[in-house]
């Protein structure tokens, strides 16, 4: 602290450029780098499976791949995606450069443990990775037994065990967080003054840390299963694949909400940013990030609606899963209401924040069609179901996470997008989307099942619309990787706060340094109180 | 207990000693919830079983040695118990005691391992390990495998929890002799005593699920 005027200029960038400064560092900062790195590398490989799925599915009859191949395509794209992509993406790479510094900290609780969950994760990854080339996994991202324990001719062993690995780094992560905020607040940060992006990260931590241990121990009795031939979960011997359905949904179903709720988060700050208002019903909108993560651990029988579950649990599971919506419409009016009369400023994380709002609205609803279990059995295994979880997870989640990017890559690298090709590509996005995913409801209402490398030929117009969809979806995601790249050297340079935010974070240079803050920031008032207009323009 | 007490600096994110206790204990209680939610798969797949085929299961309960579990679970107390009077003395100063009852601890951790690999040993020769070399009469034989591949997990993930209980005790008697810790600073020794009674509690479950539901239903 001595040199403090020395350091001026320094910032977490240029504080050392050696391999070593940023393998073994221990700042936050430097460790969500790594990570973004690492989940933009995997989402490109999981979005390549996916654009030869399309590709295989613009005809009826199937001529670009085999059955076997397109198995192991979808199972490959689902797991990449939701183990490699969404789970860590806005909590591991926005989450751990942010949480610190909305909290007014130097770092987090654990730093060391930070950098070991990325290691973790490399690792996890890697042995995945190494599955998938050395014979593939056709078991579906749900590696439902018996087929997988005893049926499936591929790689099930290895790629069980990258999960397990991966799992704990995102027990790690969420360890982090949760006790970053309950001990490392600067002082006067109440709980009612953090910024509802950590709220949602609170939430989204708990469920971090209670559902996936379950999928670990799950996942290492199906290998210990599939290596030993014991009978758990093999009905042919007295075992209950149902057993493993249970345990594998305890964890998959909360597992969407560690992708859902930090995107709800980033859309409060962006909301609250560009309407320059607080947001409304501040209170609500915290509890309903913990009401969402405690309902998302009672719904996972509705996963199980065909399974031969008892009807009385799945009555059972259709009520909680249809309250679900609660909280989750508590989120989407105030977001409303917050930009009812708000001084709008249409910049580029606002447009994905409104096609998240839409998007994340039209999966949820027709997550309440698939909850209401007669429906369910008409649209179980149909295109409806990848659908509405694709506006969910892509539509809901992806959207999030480029609001996100595109809020704080100028707290990250100091340098602002350029604002006209970023909105250029947010709207080819939400073209690109929506033709991709909306014939997938009618194709799932028509009957046609998922999973299938083939299909009768009166669903092809829809797929082939489908297919060009996922074209232009593929471009919406280049250009953005193009200017930002760009713009670390070319960037308008920009200033601690650009946005007139008001979040600590927005306090502190960009790029920030190591430290986050000169001194520990000291909190007098809630997150979201914006100064008139004409102050910051006399500024 | 040495004369140059090297007391362990404030790492750099905290502002004070307390604020780095607190943060420790923390962590190690969410790090347990996890633990608990961990071994609770294999609870679960347990119960579920053993509802199933309640037979195969107490039939599998007759082979199991109580006395052997017995004696573990009486060492597996004491030891906690050595943990605990380990953790107050480090709390009173007392580096030397302190040492003492740590490596009490992990002695005690040690016998009860290796109680549990004369077991692991006599099922083995038994034929009673799941896999192609289990061996059981009986109409029931692969739901008795059923038994002994939830006994195998679930006691060798407990076990694999005492061998990192006994390495993390290792670490902290080594800072004990180093003089590390005072009454103002012994989290470190609190925090793996969290973590050793848990792994103890862990095993107060398996003791009567695994071995004491008697086989005359």
């Amino acid at each position: 602290m001595s040199h403090e005027t020395a350091v001026e200029g320094t910032n977490y960038l240029n504080n050392g450029y050696s391999l070593r400064s940023w393998f073994l560092t221990t700042d936050h900062k430097r460790i969500a780098i790594l990570y973004l790195f690492t989940i933009v590398l995997f989402f490109f490989v999981g979005g390549s499976f996916a654009v030869l799925m399309r590709l295989e599915l613009m005809s009826p009859q199937g001529t670009l791949v085999q059955a076997e191949t397109y198995n192991k395509l979808f199972t490959m794209h689902g797991i990449v995606m939701i183990f490699f992509f969404l789970i860590p993406s806005i909590p591991a790479v926005l989450g751990n450069f942010l949480i610190p510094m909305m909290v007014g900290a130097r770092d987090l609780a654990f730093p060391r443990l930070n950098l070991l969950s990325w290691y973790v994760f490399v690792a996890g990854a890697s042995v995945t990775l190494f599955a998938l080339v050395t014979g593939g996994l056709d078991t579906g991202w749900t590696f439902y037994t018996p087929f997988s324990t005893s049926y499936s001719n591929t790689r099930v062993v290895p790629a069980m065990v990258g999960i397990f690995i991966t799992g704990f780094s995102s027990i790690l992560t969420g360890l982090n967080f949760i006790v970053t905020v309950h001990k490392m607040r600067a002082p006067g940060l109440t709980w009612f003054r953090l910024p509802l992006f950590v709220w949602s990260l609170y939430a989204t931590s708990l469920v971090m840390v209670l559902a996936t241990p379950v999928l670990a121990i799950t996942v290492a009795m199906v290998a210990f299963e599939r290596a030993t031939g014991i009978g758990i979960f093999n009905p042919a011997i007295g075992g209950d694949p149902l057993l493993f359905q249970h345990l594998f949904w305890f964890y998959s179903h909360p597992a969407v909400y560690i992708m859902i709720l930090p995107a709800m988060g980033v859309v409060s700050e962006v909301i609250a940013t560009f309407s320059r208002k607080e947001v409304f019903g501040y209170r609500f909108v915290a509890a309903a990030s913990l009401a969402i993560a405690v309902y998302g651990f009672l719904v996972w029988g509705h996963h199980m609606f065909v399974s031969g579950q008892s009807v009385y649990a799945g009555l059972v599971f259709s009520i909680l899963s249809y309250l679900v919506a609660i909280p989750s419409a508590v989120k989407v009016f105030n977001w409303t209401a917050t930009l009812y009369k708000g001084q709008i400023w249409f910049q580029t994380p606002l447009l994905y924040a409104f096609g998240f709002i839409g998007l994340f609205t039209i999966g949820g609803l027709t997550g309440l069609f698939l909850a209401a279990m007669a429906v369910d059995v008409h649209l179980t295994d149909t295109y409806f179901i990848v659908a509405h979880f694709h506006y969910i997870m892509v539509g809901g989640a992806v959207m999030g996470f480029m609001a996100g990017i595109h809020y704080w890559w100028p707290k990250i690298t100091g340098r602002l997008y350029p604002e006209g090709w970023a909105k250029f590509s947010a709207l080819v996005l939400f073209v690109g989307f929506n033709l991709t995913f909306f014939p997938q409801f009618l194709l799932g209402y028509l009957g046609m099942p998922r999973r299938y490398y083939h299909y009768p030929p009166e669903f092809q117009v829809l797929n082939v619309l489908s297919t060009a969809g996922a074209s232009i979806l593929g471009v919406g995601y280049l250009i953005p990787l193009i200017y930002l790249l760009w713009s670390l050297k070319r960037g308008k340079v920009a200033g601690a706060n650009p946005w007139g935010a008001t979040t600590l974070e927005w306090q502190t240079a960009s790029p920030p340094i190591t430290q986050n803050f000169p001194t520990t920031p000291v909190v007098t008032s809630g997150s979201y109180e914006f100064p008139a207009l004409e102050e910051v323009h006399s500024e | 207990m040495s004369d140059h007490a090297h007391p362990t600096p404030v790492a750099h994110q905290f502002d004070d000693r307390e604020q780095q206790t607190e943060v420790g204990r923390l962590g190690m209680w969410l790090f347990l919830a996890t633990e608990i939610l961990f071994f609770g798969g294999l609870f679960t797949a347990y119960l579920v079983m053993r509802w199933k085929w309640p037979e195969a299961f107490a039939v599998a309960n007759s082979k199991m040695d109580v006395t052997l579990g017995a004696i573990n679970t009486a060492v597996l107390l004491t030891s906690s118990l050595t943990m605990a009077l380990g953790v107050r003395a480090a709390q009173l100063g007392r580096g030397k005691g302190s040492f003492a009852l740590i490596i009490a601890t992990m002695v005690f951790g040690l016998a009860f391992l290796g109680i549990k690999a004369v077991e692991y040993a006599r099922k083995f020769q038994e034929g009673l390990f799941p896999g192609p070399g289990f061996v059981f009469e009986g109409a029931t034989g692969r739901q008795v495998e059923t038994f002994f591949s939830l006994y195998f997990m679930m006691t060798g993930l407990h076990a694999l929890h005492m061998v990192v209980g006994i390495g993390i005790l290792t670490v902290i008697a080594a800072m004990i002799r180093r003089g590390r810790f005072s009454p103002d600073y012994y989290a470190p020794v609190e925090i793996s005593g969290l973590y050793w009674h848990f792994v103890d509690i862990i095993w107060i479950f398996l003791f009567p699920l695994l071995y004491l539901i008697h086989p005359h239903l």
